[in-house]
């Protein structure tokens, strides 16, 4: 029985703080400040890494992984018209954010496969940045089609210089042209205190959670089963495609857990302003009490098995 | 000393909408404006400033008459179906009439 990573238990820490209203709050320039280091610490690792061993995107990942975002939310956006029941623009809405990616879900699986001694892709950070955009300009259309009145000037800047592209882009190509030797002098910051500031990040985001628990109790029961069945079956769609992509081991579960994870920054302030009259709170709730709880409690160690089992 | 009339409009909205307000406000004429971070309770629940995707700004511009007008009926015809907004108007005294 492997112990729970350490990290987690910061996540729970949150949770129960924040449900029994104890009087904890990071102030938001924490928040920011931990979630920059996190951004740019996953980057410059990635970026090292190709330094090292160079390992590059090849086209057919490049299609494959860009035709997985923008795929998935179709799906999604199915079970939420018809099982839901939900209005177009809802169900839009919600697909967009289950089909694009979470960071912070990606830090914690990068942390476990790690702490586990699973070697995956360096290059991951860039799946990252490829998952993040395309599931919200599905979800987009699926409403509006592809002229409606949607602002597509100022969502392209919103989207594509948002804080975790520029960030994660920014440190992957900081590590790739500094190599090993050239990052030693900013490894301890980013490097040797990347499990601290994950901790930091996480009690913020049980905190986060456990925010969005009042608003849960509203939209009831499709929710809580949406966000728990959506994620493993998408997982199972990231983990067949890493390995119809011939990944590493490690590599089909970093692609079968950004599959699972919800998007909680990108897509709602994109939404927010291209699809006004769906929801914030419905998407915003499942992804974070949820969904995100779910992944890093339990989705990751068995997103992890399924591809050891896939690999055989 | 001379004091001279005008008017100061104050929008408490989400901070989603910054940026496109902004933009809103120059195309309207605005001059200058001030946004402070938020947070409270309303008709849309609670919203919190520690969190970016659900926290408030509130936006205080001081101008003529017109432009509050104006500005007023644009928010109110955008934006008041699909965003947690409101917006007030008051009268108020400046000194320097022509930089407002």
């Amino acid at each position: 029985m492997p112990t729970l990573d350490p990290v987690i238990w910061f996540f729970v820490l949150g949770l129960a703080a924040g449900v029994a209203r104890a009087d904890l709050r990071l102030p938001s320039a924490i928040y920011e400040f931990v979630s920059t280091l996190l951004l740019l610490a996953i980057g410059l690792k990635g970026g090292v890494e190709l330094a090292r061993d160079g390992g590059g995107l090849r086209p057919v990942e490049l299609a494959g992984i860009l035709a997985l975002g923008f795929l998935l939310p179709l799906p999604a956006f199915a079970v939420a018209r018809v099982a839901g029941r939900l209005t177009r623009a809802d169900a839009a809405s919600l697909a967009a954010h289950y089909g694009s990616v979470s960071v912070g879900t990606f830090a914690v699986v990068v942390g476990f496969l790690t702490a586990r001694g699973v070697q995956y892709e360096a290059r991951a950070p860039v799946w990252v940045v490829l998952l993040e955009v395309p599931a919200i300009l599905t979800g987009i259309v699926l409403v509006h089609g592809l002229s409606g009145d949607v602002p597509w000037r100022h969502l392209f800047r919103e989207l594509f210089l948002g804080r975790s592209i520029v960030l994660l882009l920014g440190g992957l190509a900081i590590g790739w042209l500094s190599g090993p030797d050239g990052t030693a002098s900013i490894q301890p910051l980013f490097f040797g205190l990347f499990k601290g500031i994950l901790a930091l990040f996480l009690l913020e985001m049980g905190l986060i959670a456990a925010a969005q628990l009042p608003t849960l109790r509203r939209h009831g029961a499709f929710i809580i089963a949406f966000g728990l069945l959506v994620p493993p079956a998408f997982a199972v769609v990231g983990a067949l495609l890493g390995c119809a992509l011939e990944l590493s081991v490690g590599g089909i579960a970093v692609l079968a857990t950004l599959a699972a994870s919800a998007s909680y920054i990108a897509a709602p302030a994109a939404i927010r302003t291209a699809v006004p009259e769906a929801n914030p709170a419905l998407p915003l709730t499942a992804s974070l009490a949820v969904t995100f709880p779910f992944n890093i409690l339990v989705g990751i160690p068995l997103y992890e098995r399924l591809a050891v089992a896939l690999t055989g | 000393m001379e004091h001279y009339s005008r008017r100061l409009l104050t929008i408490v909205t989400e901070a989603a909408l910054e940026r496109e307000l902004s933009a809103e406000f120059d195309a309207l004429g605005v001059r200058g404006y001030t946004i402070t971070d938020a947070r409270g309770k309303g008709g849309r629940g609670r919203r919190r400033s520690d969190w970016a995707q659900e926290s408030n700004v509130r936006i205080e511009i001081v101008c003529d008459g017109e432009t509050a007008d104006r500005i007023a009926n644009r928010l109110r015809e955008r934006y008041y179906d699909n965003y947690a907004m409101i917006l007030f108007i008051q009268d108020v005294s400046v000194l320097r009439p022509d930089k407002f």
